[in-house]
């Protein structure tokens, strides 16, 4: 009994580490797909693209997967915006967003991934830091670096994310946005450029969440696949669009998915994710706290 | 045309491309057509729900995996003959299908396509977990030498019975086209509110176009342990059946059952060509870059090429709107 309350204990402390990480990789599309309603189902492919130059710094160069990722946050921002504007005049000038515009990102996301395979060969890649493998120890509860940094990380995104959204006069745009872009129009704004300059960060966002991803674990250009679940079991649990509902949902799922594993094999964590969307989107589909 | 006659030109075109691949004789000929006809049928069954309603699903491989898990499953229990195991894998996917489509159907569209992509990785976590079918080092079926009643070796049977599956799938997705469903099918994608408004049964017609779509991709998914003679959930679940699948209708053009198959044929046919002389992840590149380009350059797909009249009549009535 008191082994299993040890275990108990640790899943859930990982759960939550766990879960930080899985906010910074939902945040993108709760971003592009809560508030701009372009539903980007490539982003974990632009994740894993994330993941390959952090990985590609830090073996060349031996620079720090984080301070990589943080420099190449321009080069995603100018990816978004690029993709935003085949996106603008290829499927929401011609009103046709839900067939076409879907399968457009789903090319995307094939290309990105065939691309990885071909370039980088289906291999599992790692990156080194001094983060990777020392841990904190408090009593029996167990907190590896490698689950707590990317948490911080994370955290510290979210934070700036949620800063940027609320005080500064773009970031209330991009929510004018959210809320109604046809109400905008009769004012005279173009929502176009904001929601440009939005899907540019939410692009960018996968930088910073593919380094912590290959720190987390090793990567392959495959794995993307495992996270579409989770990234939209999270923002749809989320309430689409609001950063703070985000990041609870991502914590309830990074704690599920964990006593899961701890307790039925990690085998099965892939189905918690689906499980929850679909539990959400059957009783409550405007998500924990979004209003129905 | 009647729908009758049309049956009776697909099955003598059937039969003549029967006959060339007998007369050409090379097993090859066999096993690369049985992969073309294969994706005929998952093309046109997808454009069943995707072209017609306007839904797209993302879960190709799920429900054409479980067709093929439902033979292997089958294939342990007892062996039944192939015709039972076709029926038996498109049942087991259509109700995959009502199961998935009941729960996510009544939402906005994209929690459809969504729920379709996370649940290809659900149905494989199934699947991995479950060692009756070989879990994750996947099961091992032999292939009968010869074809039952018929004078055929068995790739030769399973190349005849995809082709019928593709004659089913073609004629019934041209008889909808011409029928009230498929009018209701059309009030769907073109403006599902309105539809609904004015007594369209929208939610009864999306689940019956996902039911028929899933079967059908289940059963073109029912002969494949016997084609691949090892099936494991990596091959059974690969995210290409989906990408050829989604790219070859809207490369070919949604608006009619002839666009799946201009698609499937021409990009089937070119993707066992690339894959022979160039490489399968090379060939896939391609079919990736070619669904893009065609969804932002070419909205029509091919058939939109031919029908000019068509598109300018719909350009003018979206300018008026």
């Amino acid at each position: 009994m008191d082994l299993s309350f040890d275990l108990l204990g640790n899943a859930i402390v990982s759960g939550i580490l766990l879960g930080g990480f899985y906010a910074a990789v939902s945040i993108g599309v709760a971003i592009s797909f809560g508030m701009l309603d372009i539903v980007n189902i490539a982003h974990p492919a632009f994740i894993l693209l994330g993941s390959y130059i952090a990985y590609i710094a830090n073996t060349w160069w031996g620079v720090d997967p984080i301070l990589a990722s943080v420099v190449a946050l321009p080069a995603f921002y100018l990816l978004g915006v690029g993709i935003y504007s085949v996106y603008e005049v290829s499927f929401e000038r011609r009103g046709d967003t839900s067939l076409r515009g879907l399968s457009f990102f789903f090319g995307l996301l094939f290309i990105t991934e065939v691309t990885l395979v071909l370039v980088f060969g289906v291999d599992y890649r790692l990156v080194d830091a001094w983060y990777i493998g020392p841990s904190l120890h408090f009593g029996v509860i167990e907190l590896p670096l490698r689950l707590l940094v990317p948490c911080v990380v994370s955290l510290i995104m979210l934070g700036v994310l949620q800063l940027f959204l609320s005080r500064s006069f773009l970031g209330r745009a991009v929510q004018a946005v959210a809320q109604d872009p046809q109400a905008l129009r009769l004012m005279a704004a173009n929502p176009t450029r904001i929601k440009r300059v939005a899907f540019g960060l939410s692009i960018a966002t996968a930088s910073i969440a593919g380094a912590v991803l290959i720190i987390i674990q090793p990567i392959e250009p495959s794995i993307g696949r495992d996270y579409i679940g989770r990234i939209f079991a999270i923002v749809v649990l989320g309430g689409l669009g609001s950063i703070s509902g985000t990041l609870v949902a991502a914590l309830t799922l990074g704690i599920a998915e964990n006593l899961t594993a701890t307790f039925y094999g990690p085998s099965w964590s892939p189905a918690v994710a689906f499980g929850i969307l679909l539990l959400t989107l059957a009783v409550r589909p405007s998500g924990l706290f979004g209003r129905a | 045309m009647r729908n009758t006659s049309f049956i009776a030109l697909l099955i003598a075109a059937a039969a003549a491309t029967f006959a060339a691949m007998l007369w050409i004789g090379n097993p090859y000929v066999f096993f690369a057509g049985y992969v073309v006809l294969q994706y005929i049928v998952l093309a046109t069954a997808w454009n069943i729900l995707g072209g017609y309603t306007g839904y797209v699903n993302f879960g190709v491989a799920a429900f054409f995996a479980c067709g093929a898990y439902s033979t292997v499953v089958l294939h342990k229990l007892w062996a039944p003959p192939l015709v039972v195991m076709i029926l038996v894998g498109g049942a087991v996917s259509g109700l995959i299908g009502l199961g998935t489509g009941y729960l996510t159907l009544r939402l906005r569209g994209t929690f459809f396509g969504i729920a379709t992509l996370a649940m290809s990785v659900v149905a494989q976590t199934l699947i991995t977990n479950w060692p009756f079918v070989g879990g994750s080092r996947g099961a091992y079926i032999v292939r009968p030498a010869h074809a039952l009643y018929l004078p055929l070796d068995y790739i030769q049977y399973l190349c005849l019975v995809m082709l019928t599956l593709s004659v089913i799938a073609l004629a019934t997705a041209r008889a909808i086209e011409h029928s009230r469903l498929g009018v209701g099918f059309a009030t769907i994608r073109d403006d599902e509110v309105a539809a609904e408004a004015s007594g369209v049964p929208t939610l009864r017609l999306k689940l019956i176009a996902t039911v028929l779509s899933g079967g059908f991709m289940g059963m073109a998914g029912a002969p494949l342990p016997y084609y691949v003679t090892y099936l494991d959930p990596a091959s059974g679940f690969s995210l290409s059946y989906a990408v050829n699948t989604i790219a070859m209708p809207l490369i070919g053009g949604t608006s009619s059952w002839i666009g799946p198959l201009i698609g499937a044929v021409l990009l089937g046919t070119l993707q066992q060509v690339a894959t022979v002389t160039i490489s399968s992840a090379l060939s896939l590149l391609i079919v990736g870059l070619m669904l893009v380009g065609f969804v932002v350059a070419a909205p029509n797909g091919i058939i939109g090429w031919f029908r000019p009249a068509v598109r300018t009549s719909m350009r003018r009535l979206r300018g008026s709107r």
